[in-house]
């Protein structure tokens, strides 16, 4: 078991031509995901690596029966590609994209919530079920089928906690990188609902920033609703007010959305809450009696 | 990215929000001379991205050219402290001159997407002239908020709402309307992150005027306003912070002795963390990008070996997909190149790790390699201290 991707995934990569389209649907697929084929308007009917190409998302799912798409395309047409991959009816779409003007996103938004299409994403490096598929750009190879479900704003600190179970033999179920900009389309509760489903996710480890206060907003409803273990971390204990810590929506801002404030909120709604990262693994592992 | 007060008015003025009359100088003789065409009371305020100008001596209410002048001398080249400058303050290059207003009420009104409803928010209240997050704080029920809707935008109904809690009367309700309107516009028309008009002002006379403004934009959205992308003034930025976005580097200057370099906004956030943990003070943010290339990884060492504060570098890449190998071979040659003075503790993780490590032991140059970042915290903080009481 596993949530939102899996062996069952169809994978289509928006961007499939691209340097980075063409390299991590090539690592998906050496992963074992089904990836069906690609959209890049203007070389539909060509082939790219052995995969069809198509002019429009749409095509490309009618001609493929491609159940999640993967968007790699530059900033000013990542909304674009989301709201392409929505009307085609894609259910889970995957937005890489970093750097997307955040009113193209809240347009989109607007568009979508309520559809049936759930967006990962923008700004994230996308999911993985261990073991079975990725969608983005988590690298496989350190990733252990397993335990533990993996929800986090950040790239590179997520392949950091994935590492650390790996290497404490617990494992993952899924991981997914919710992304660093203030608009996102799965937040931390979305995600926690659906590892709360998940037979095989025994504990979560939920990896914040500073900014905003969707930590907050996922420490009441793990307090009303989430009764699996959960590891917190969050990131930028250190960081200086008023200032943007690379990731768009990383700012503290009038005071608000600090490290310290999300830290307390979870630690009051029971979640482990870990001040270094390097503890992120064996904290899971107390927490599980493992 | 942030502008000036002048730009943001003028920004502001093409969408319709009536701003004050003035013109930005650099030098005290313009100050007179835009005195005197205005005529009567004036108020001379320096231009700077902080806020709180007035209690620092920003702001000066003037009669006549040859005290604008006077006024105008005083400020041009100071380095003006507020709340938000930190202690050093910011140097003052021009200033705005305007007509003097006869004041009869201070509003607030304010634009920025809220994150929560994924909507734009127009807050207003009736005590203006104060910092808004103050008024938050002690009297919330003093800020009222109307959400818009993307697809329909700021309607009438909802401005009208805002004038009358903020109790405005007779024609002002229509004035508030339109500048309401106008506000809305120029956010969603610049790609605004905020618009702060603070204090909104009505005149003994009568009339709504913006008194003061801020804008902020979408760094993001940018490449599709290159009129604004113009107004970025570089005097207000931190000279390494420029020199890092010319190589697309993500780069904060702090005021600690250990430099780090890092892929990835999170894992460089979380190293800034762990310095601190292990009782160090980080002496920057820095994130190279998922890619981390020996150009990369040159160019951050140039902008870290600037910053003369620091004692140690700590190096916390977690490659994956990248080869560490390759990784270690682009730290050589790089720290061969520029001749790092400081000791650099490496910690990696990827593709051939044992091989980029072997290649770094034996460079014969002044590296240590550590497992996990804890360990590369501690040693990275032990070598900064033993390096800063011996070096430089």
């Amino acid at each position: 078991m596993a949530v939102l991707i899996d062996r069952n995934t169809r994978l289509l990569v928006q961007g499939i031509t691209g340097r980075e389209g063409t390299f991590h649907a090539k690592q998906a697929a050496a992963y074992g995901t089904t990836v069906v084929g690609g959209v890049t308007p203007g070389k539909g009917g060509t082939i790219h690596e052995g995969w069809p190409v198509f002019n429009t998302v749409a095509e490309c799912v009618r001609a493929t029966g491609a159940n999640a798409s993967v968007i790699f395309v530059p900033p000013p047409g990542g909304a674009d590609a989301i709201l392409e991959a929505a009307d085609a009816g894609v259910p889970l779409v995957v937005c890489i994209t970093e750097g997307i003007p955040i009113l193209d996103m809240m347009r989109a938004f607007a568009a979508i919530r309520g559809s049936k299409t759930r967006v990962i994403g923008p700004n994230c490096p996308g999911l993985i079920t261990a073991g079975q598929a990725k969608a983005g750009i988590i690298p496989g190879h350190i990733c252990k089928e397993g335990r533990v479900g993996i929800v986090s704003k950040s790239g590179t600190l997520t392949y950091e906690a994935i590492h650390q179970l790996t290497k404490l033999g617990l494992g993952q179920t899924t991981c997914i990188g919710i992304g660093g900009d203030p608009l996102i389309g799965t937040s931390f509760i979305d995600a926690l609902s659906l590892f709360a489903n998940d037979a095989a996710t025994e504990a979560v480890v939920m990896i914040g920033e500073i900014g905003g206060n969707a930590e907050q907003d996922a420490a009441a409803w793990i307090k009303q609703h989430f009764k699996k273990p959960v590891v917190g971390f969050i990131a930028g204990q250190t960081a200086p007010p008023g200032r943007r810590m690379g990731h768009a929506g990383a700012i503290i801002a009038g005071g608000k959305g600090t490290a310290a404030e999300k830290m307390d909120a979870l630690r009051e709604a029971g979640v482990h809450v870990v001040k270094s990262p390097a503890e992120i693994g064996a904290a899971v592992k107390t927490a599980l009696g493992a | 990215m942030k502008i000036h007060e002048y730009q943001a008015k003028a920004i502001l003025a093409r969408y319709g929000v009536p701003v004050p009359q003035g013109e930005v100088v650099f030098n005290a003789n313009d100050a007179a001379a835009v005195a005197r065409r205005l005529g009567g009371t004036v108020v001379v305020k320096a231009q700077i991205h902080a806020g709180g100008r007035g209690k620092g001596g920003g702001v000066k209410v003037v009669k006549g050219p040859e005290e604008a002048q006077q006024a105008a001398q005083k400020m041009i080249g100071m380095d003006l402290v507020t709340h938000q400058t930190g202690p050093h303050g910011q140097k003052v290059q021009r200033v705005l001159v305007e007509q003097g207003l006869k004041i009869a009420r201070e509003l607030y009104l304010g634009l920025v997407l809220d994150r929560t409803t994924e909507r734009p928010v127009v807050m207003a209240s009736p005590d203006g002239g104060v910092e808004i997050e103050k008024v938050a704080e002690e009297t919330p029920d003093r800020i009222f908020k109307e959400f818009v809707h993307p697809g329909i935008g700021l309607s009438a109904y909802q401005t009208r709402k805002l004038a009358f809690a903020l109790g405005l009367q007779g024609p002002q309700v229509a004035q508030a309307t339109k500048l309401m309107t106008a506000v809305y516009q120029a956010f969603v028309g610049t790609d605004a992150s905020l618009v702060e008009i603070n204090p909104l002002i009505v005149t003994e006379e009568g009339n709504l005027l913006a008194l003061d403004a801020k804008m902020n934009f979408d760094d993001n959205a940018l490449y599709r306003h290159a009129d604004i992308k113009e107004l970025r003034d570089l005097a207000e930025e931190d000279p390494l912070e420029i020199e890092a976005s010319k190589y697309s580097l993500n780069y904060i200057k702090l005021d600690g002795t250990i430099g780090c370099m890092v892929n990835g906004a999170g894992l460089a956030m979380a190293t800034m963390d762990i310095i601190k943990l292990a009782g160090g003070e980080p002496a920057n943010f820095l994130d190279v990008g998922g890619g981390a290339n020996a150009e990369q990884i040159r160019n951050a060492f140039k902008i870290l070996m600037s910053d003369k504060n620091v004692r140690a570098v700590l190096i916390n890449i977690f490659g994956g997909i990248l080869r560490c190998d390759v990784l270690a071979e682009g730290v050589i040659a790089a720290v061969k190149e520029l001749g790092v003075p400081v000791p650099i503790v490496i910690r990696m993780e990827g593709t051939n790790v044992e091989k980029g490590k072997q290649m770094l032991n034996e460079s014969g140059l002044n590296f240590t390699t550590a497992d996990d970042m804890r360990e590369a915290a501690e040693k990275v903080v032990a070598l900064g201290k033993v390096h800063g009481s011996t070096h430089r």
